[in-house]
């Protein structure tokens, strides 16, 4: 895939990002929807397969998930480029997709939390910021559950999907009871998929 | 939820040496977390190094929940901020983003096209059920931080429910979630918390 960028291109790219990074309440992810229409139906700087496995990979590599972000402006970069092929122009230009997309979705949220929290902590001892913390802490914790539900909760075919439960079920007991290394849990998971058991 | 207790009441605990400590483990626990960094923070930074009670990891969890922006970076940003200003959090920012980012480059380079073939799809199939279940025990385990809370256990069970229902059954929208029923839980407490002074 190939395309062309002119600046005012990157510019728009660049301040896409910067409109969603306070609209990402719950964590990066949240936006995936908006940056697909961005960029695979709106403006065609990415394909439908790089949007798809942008995601996948972001999720299997080591990270925070908002790699994913990362990986869509290196493949923005790398078509703008030419692919990979065409060599260390089109790298250059991936890498400079990266840090156009990265920079844009991090600084307005990453400035906020730092002023917020800031101010937070110096008056911690104020009845509505300790009010916050308490009232917001068992919603917090339903929410870590219910991630780790949904997550498994995609995949809604029980006949064939069963050893996905089983899997995630069987983690967070020993999660919860052991002290056993948690890559060596990803893992087994890995193995356990390469050969086709679950 | 620590208002009786006089504010030294932290240095019980371990913190960051410096900055550097600060990139360096950081770096260490964005590479063990895959799909996700969440599972592995609360082991790292409550279970081994003692930065963070389990209190105070979950309401700097809720904070860090609430504000936009990935959740994990929220936290890197309040934990540096907090002991080591703008300079500390920038430290723990890169810490967590700059080695992750390298690597799934390389990656990304190294596997065009390797992703979608079955072998590669099982591996991201058994991993994801791993890490749903991470998360998970995460959430159980923090659990006995509600037996400080001011609104009692009892409350918070019901909170809890009805968070997971609405978000794990019927699938609502987060921030409906979060800006109902955190508002009334916050004003809940402080009702709750002036009861408990006034005590």
């Amino acid at each position: 895939m190939s395309i062309t960028l002119t600046l005012a291109d990157w510019g728009s790219l660049f301040l896409h990002f910067i409109s969603l990074s306070l609209l990402a309440v719950g964590g990066a992810i949240t936006t995936a929807p908006d940056i697909h229409r961005y960029l695979v139906d709106e403006t065609h700087w990415l394909s439908d397969t790089q949007f798809t496995s942008s995601i996948a990979l972001a999720q299997g590599a080591p990270g925070p998930n908002v790699m994913f972000v990362a990986l869509m402006g290196w493949n923005v970069g790398l078509n703008a480029g030419g692919g990979l092929a065409a060599g260390w122009p089109a790298v250059a230009l991936a890498l400079w997709g990266v840090l156009i997309t990265m920079v844009g979705i991090m600084i307005p949220s990453c400035t906020l939390t730092f002023v917020a929290t800031q101010w937070a902590h110096r008056n911690r001892d104020m009845l509505a910021v300790k009010a916050f913390k308490s009232g917001m802490a068992p919603i917090v914790i339903a929410l870590l559950i219910a991630t780790g539900w949904l997550l498994t909760g995609n995949h809604e075919n029980p006949a064939r999907d069963w050893p996905l439960w089983v899997l995630a079920g069987a983690t967070t007991l020993v999660v919860w009871k052991t002290k056993t290394h948690l890559l060596l849990l990803l893992g087994f998971g890995a193995l356990l998929g390469a050969l086709g058991w679950i | 939820m620590s208002d009786a207790q006089p504010l030294e009441h932290s240095t019980a605990r371990h913190a960051p040496k410096n900055k550097t400590d600060l990139f360096v483990s950081f770096t260490v626990l964005a590479l063990q977390g895959f799909g996700g960094v969440l599972a592995v923070v609360q082991r790292e930074l409550v279970d081994k190094k003692k930065w963070l009670t389990t209190d105070e990891f979950v309401e700097d969890w809720s904070v860090a929940q609430i504000l936009p922006g990935p959740n994990v970076v929220n936290l890197a940003l309040m934990i540096g901020g907090r002991h080591f200003g703008i300079a500390g959090a920038l430290a723990a920012l890169s810490g967590l983003l700059i080695a992750p980012t390298v690597l799934v480059l390389l990656l990304a380079a190294a596997v065009a096209g390797v992703a979608e073939t079955p072998v590669a799809q099982g591996m991201l199939r058994g991993m994801g059920a791993v890490s749903a279940g991470l998360i998970a025990a995460v959430g159980i385990k923090l659990m006995g931080a509600l037996k400080n809370n001011p609104m009692g256990m009892l409350t918070c069970i019901g909170i809890g429910t009805l968070t997971f229902v609405a978000i794990g059954l019927l699938r609502l929208p987060l921030a409906w979630v979060l800006l109902s029923l955190g508002p009334l839980a916050s004003v809940w407490a402080a009702h709750c918390i002036k009861q408990r002074d006034v005590a």
